[in-house]
């Protein structure tokens, strides 16, 4: 158990203290700048509601890649699937209302944003399934397309005309996913929390989730054991977009009530290395999320009060990936060591 | 629609995929030099983006496109350099370092971008060219393809010299066992981790002269995430070329082509929706996945760590 938190711990405090330095070197104070990140992040009521917002669409992208890594496929066409769920829900959401209560429409949504993400992530799952090709690429340049794509849709057919700038219609404030209590909090949070266990208890306990690892250990065998490969490679795809998808349909339905052009927070690559940091466990993800929000609220506050521009948290990421690749790299050699 | 092939537009269009094409093939080359030695270069990406702010803040400066492209070779390379420590080397996960490299020089470069020039987007003064007599007279392709600096010119030369390269020197052979049978080349007498080291490191070099030709020449200033999937786009190339720099020639004019669809079509006063137009190379790639796929060709050992005497 301590070994295993070690193992968490130390790729991110070394990449804190890697990018301070980087801090440093531009002539920032990275001490100053961190504590004010958990102060506008974490201790501040406000910040920390907002943290809580924001971990629901990061809880759901990260469930999605907890499936797709764990059945050893790469997804990473996340926020492509993510933006178009996004549009599907804010395209849809102002046009129900009309008709139906606000709890329908935003089951309806939901429902539609996921299958729109499934349907967004068939190409790769085809092509990798017919042709063994490499989804990392494909899905890489269906977010670039779906990216477009999404503008597209907002310009044209959804285009709200009654705005100047291009976005949907509006889903009033009353009708959007219900707030928690006294808080600004909406009930995404819930929706993703839930989404996340039940993602790790059906990985990691139910016979569906053992033939997904089987897979994503070696195909190979799994076919050899008479394991259907293509199909579970296309509900791989599916449960992953369709989760990703679900948060694209909270972050519309709960937090904007609509969608603008050129939208695009792209969390999706930023959740991949919190994954890979939890060992694609679900409770562990919760944590390194929840600790990633408070990061990136933090860091948004800061970029516009230090000067510190938000990309310093991209740098972060990365160093937190080749840290946790290198103590990744340093276990397995004591581990080799040990046998021999 | 009358507008459509008039001459300003053929020329503009021929122009601009040339100006988006020669970042495409630059760094198609260098990755299929990775991938034939083995390695998955997924990394490329960051490698364009730290060329070309490298590339573009040495011209800037120097007011020497040469140094810029020079600058920015040595960015690629430097970023290149930790994919071989990591990688190669040290033999950890090729996708994880890859991905961490791209997210890395995005947000560094973002971040000296900022810091160096704060909001503003300073300009490189006019991009010198080189006419070769003669054919720089002719119409509409003399001042697309003969009136250009003189890197599109060496790149050019660059794909037969790369392709003789890999047909007919010792070199090539040597990246084709590592990346095929890495315990042959090592049986061989030759070492494996210093061949796919070379290869990489030259991936480094073309995919960073790429992105400095992207800021320097193409757009004439540095943007954040400017290269916009071009790495990625360099991959896809170089997996349907199958090792070959001909092919990868042939993809980088069509989807430099499709790339530059948006600036022609805007010069022929056709107002198509940008976003519209955006689509079009990334959609491209997929139809020309799903129609030839099963042509593409990768290397077996590729994406696969060496380490002397395992299995």
């Amino acid at each position: 158990m301590i070994f295993s938190t070690l193992r968490v711990v130390v790729p991110i405090v070394l990449a804190l203290v890697a990018g301070g330095l980087i801090l440093l070197a531009l002539g920032k104070d990275p001490l100053a700048y961190y504590d004010f990140v958990v102060q506008r992040g974490l201790l501040s009521w406000s910040g920390l509601q907002q943290t809580i917002i924001r971990s629901a669409p990061l809880l759901l992208i990260a469930a999605g890649l907890i499936v797709a890594f764990r059945a050893g496929i790469w997804n990473l066409g996340v926020d492509g699937q993510f933006l178009l769920a996004a549009v599907a829900s804010a395209a849809l959401a102002p046009l129900l209302i009309a008709a139906l209560p606000s709890w329908l429409t935003i089951v309806i949504c939901c429902a539609v944003s996921v299958l729109v993400a499934m349907s967004w992530s068939l190409v790769p799952a085809f092509l990798k399934t017919q042709y063994g090709l490499n989804e990392i690429i494909t899905t890489l340049m269906m977010t670039f397309l779906g990216i477009s794509f999404a503008n597209v849709l907002i310009k044209l057919p959804f285009n709200d005309p009654d705005n100047t700038v291009p976005q949907t219609m509006t889903l009033p404030v009353a009708d959007r996913l219900g707030r928690l209590f006294d808080t600004t909090i909406h009930g995404g949070i819930i929706i993703a929390l839930v989404a996340v266990l039940i993602t790790h208890f059906v990985m990691t306990r139910t016979a569906f989730g053992l033939r997904l690892q089987i897979v994503g250990a070696n195909p190979r065998a799994a076919k050899h054991a008479g394991l259907n490969v293509g199909r579970l490679t296309y509900a791989t795809f599916a449960l992953s977009a369709g989760l990703a998808g679900l948060g694209g349909a909270v972050e519309i339905l709960g937090v904007w009530g609509t969608m603008r052009a050129d939208w695009n927070p792209a969390y999706g690559l930023l959740v991949v290395p919190l994954v890979f940091l939890a060992r694609f466990n679900g409770i562990a993800v919760i944590a390194l999320t929840l600790f990633f929000a408070i990061l990136m609220i933090g860091g948004e506050s800061a970029s516009r009060r230090l000067g510190v521009p938000n990309f310093y948290v991209l740098v972060l990421v990365a160093l937190l990936l080749i840290f946790l690749a290198l103590v990744e790299y340093l276990d397995h050699l004591s581990r080799r060591r040990k046998k021999a | 629609m009358g507008g459509l092939l008039t001459e300003t537009f053929i020329a503009s269009l021929l122009f601009g995929a040339v100006t988006v094409g020669i970042p495409l093939l630059l760094a198609g080359l260098g990755e299929q030099i990775s991938e034939k030695a083995g390695v998955l270069n997924i990394g490329i990406e960051g490698m364009m983006l730290m060329g070309a702010y490298g590339g573009f803040v040495a011209a800037y400066y120097s007011e020497s496109f040469w140094l810029g492209f020079l600058a920015g070779g040595v960015s690629g390379m430097a970023v290149a350099a930790l994919m071989v420590l990591f990688c190669v080397l040290l033999g950890m996960n090729q996708i994880v370092i890859g991905i961490a490299l791209t997210i890395g020089a995005e947000g560094l470069t973002a971040l000296l971008h900022h810091f160096q020039f704060s909001r503003s987007y300073p300009r490189l003064s006019e991009v010198p060219t080189l006419d070769i007599a003669g054919l720089s007279d002719i119409p509409v392709i003399g001042p697309a393809l003969f009136e250009r600096h003189p890197l599109v010119y060496l790149a050019i030369v660059l794909v037969v010299a790369i392709a003789w390269l890999f047909r007919r020197s010792h070199i090539g052979l040597n990246l084709q066992a590592a990346g095929d049978h890495p315990a042959a080349l090592d049986a061989a007498g030759i070492d494996v981790k210093l061949t796919r080291s070379l290869a990489v490191l030259a991936t480094g070099l073309l995919a960073g002269i790429g992105g400095a030709f992207m800021a320097d020449v193409g757009a004439g200033l540095f943007v954040p995430f400017m290269t916009h999937g071009a790495g990625f786009i360099a991959i896809v190339l170089a997996m349907l070329a199958r090792g070959k720099p001909l092919w990868v020639l042939l993809g980088a004019a069509l989807f430099g082509a499709s790339l530059a669809l948006t600036t022609a079509l805007q010069v022929a006063g056709l107002n198509i929706p940008t976003d519209i137009v955006q689509m079009l190379p990334f959609a491209m790639v997929i139809v020309v996945l799903v129609l030839f796929a099963r042509h593409s060709y990768l290397p077996p050992a590729l994406g696969l760590p060496y380490h002397r005497g395992e299995r």
